[in-house]
């Protein structure tokens, strides 16, 4: 048999001032509910750092970004350093694919890096891609653009490679830098660098 | 609930669209990832509640991507998938309700 009862403390407590236990229990629940309605009503965010320019590496942060969108989501991408020329008017459509540093190039690297083999294997590639119906680069800018994507331009990246704002499409948000960047990802479901 | 889909069809393949009465039809085929749910999505948008949309893609990957797609979205309910032989080639179909 036991004799251990050490409920009696606990009735005692009620007596003392403080908030019962009922009214605790209706404070947590407020507190509750509204977490629960901010996280059930603010969509998602991704944000991707996207730092590449080369045509296979511009294709990710744009996919993800698009298919996100699609799922309702809030997305941006910041792009920087060599990134930028995806958001580039004049040199988006002509993003190169580098023969030499990929070991699955159907040539060695040491022919990968005479003169030439960069656009040739960046024309294998986009006869692929059409050949594939795959999107082009720019169709999945204009996706990105007119679902909402929020498409960054690094300042102080656009500065070093003297690129003006008027060079990036309409829609291309500019003059953001890293504390824009961060405190994006701060409040992000998902964030990559690309 | 939409009463769906008794198919043990047999030989004969089904009609398309009959058994989901599609108030919309969207053909992505030949289009790949990730445009076939980006379209989707789009059609989507100008649907009224409980249609239903069907997705007629070649795309291999569409199986598992729409499948991803209601998983993540709310009022999207993945009613059906079939992968058809048509023309030598594979067709994939996905029905879709807007569930609000």
């Amino acid at each position: 048999m036991s004799t251990d009862t050490p409920s009696g403390e606990a009735e005692a407590d009620g007596d003392v001032g403080g908030p019962s236990v009922e009214e605790r229990i209706d404070e947590l629940e407020a507190e509750l509910a509204d977490l629960r309605s901010e996280t059930v009503n603010d969509p998602k965010r991704m944000t991707i750092i996207a730092t590449k320019g080369t045509l296979d590496m511009a294709y990710p942060p744009l996919i993800l970004g698009s298919t996100a969108s699609a799922f309702g989501w809030d997305v941006t991408i910041f792009h920087t350093f060599w990134g930028l020329d995806i958001l580039h008017k004049d040199k988006t459509d002509d993003l190169k694919l580098s023969a030499v540093g990929n070991p699955n190039m159907p040539v060695p690297n040491v022919l990968a890096a005479l003169p030439g083999m960069d656009a040739m294997a960046t024309k294998m590639m986009e006869k692929k891609i059409a050949d594939n119906d795959t999107a082009t680069i720019g169709e999945l800018i204009d996706t990105c653009l007119q679902t909402g994507v929020e498409l960054q331009a690094c300042q102080m990246t656009q500065e070093l490679m003297d690129y003006e704002e008027d060079d990036f499409f309409d829609g291309v948000t500019t003059g953001v830098g890293a504390a824009t960047a961060i405190d994006d990802m701060a409040d992000a479901d998902i964030q990559l660098m690309i | 609930m939409i009463d769906v889909h008794q198919s043990d069809a047999g030989p004969t393949p089904l009609p398309m669209s009959t058994e989901y009465s599609a108030n919309e039809t969207l053909d992505v085929k030949g289009l790949s990832c990730p445009m076939p749910v980006v379209k989707a999505k789009e059609a989507f948008d100008n649907l009224e509640p409980d249609d239903v949309m069907e997705v007629v893609a070649t795309d291999p990957g569409s199986i598992a991507d729409f499948e991803a797609w209601e998983n993540r979205v709310d009022g999207v309910e993945l009613l059906d998938q079939e992968e058809r032989e048509e023309g030598g080639e594979s067709v994939y179909y996905h029905w879709v309700k807007k569930t609000e």
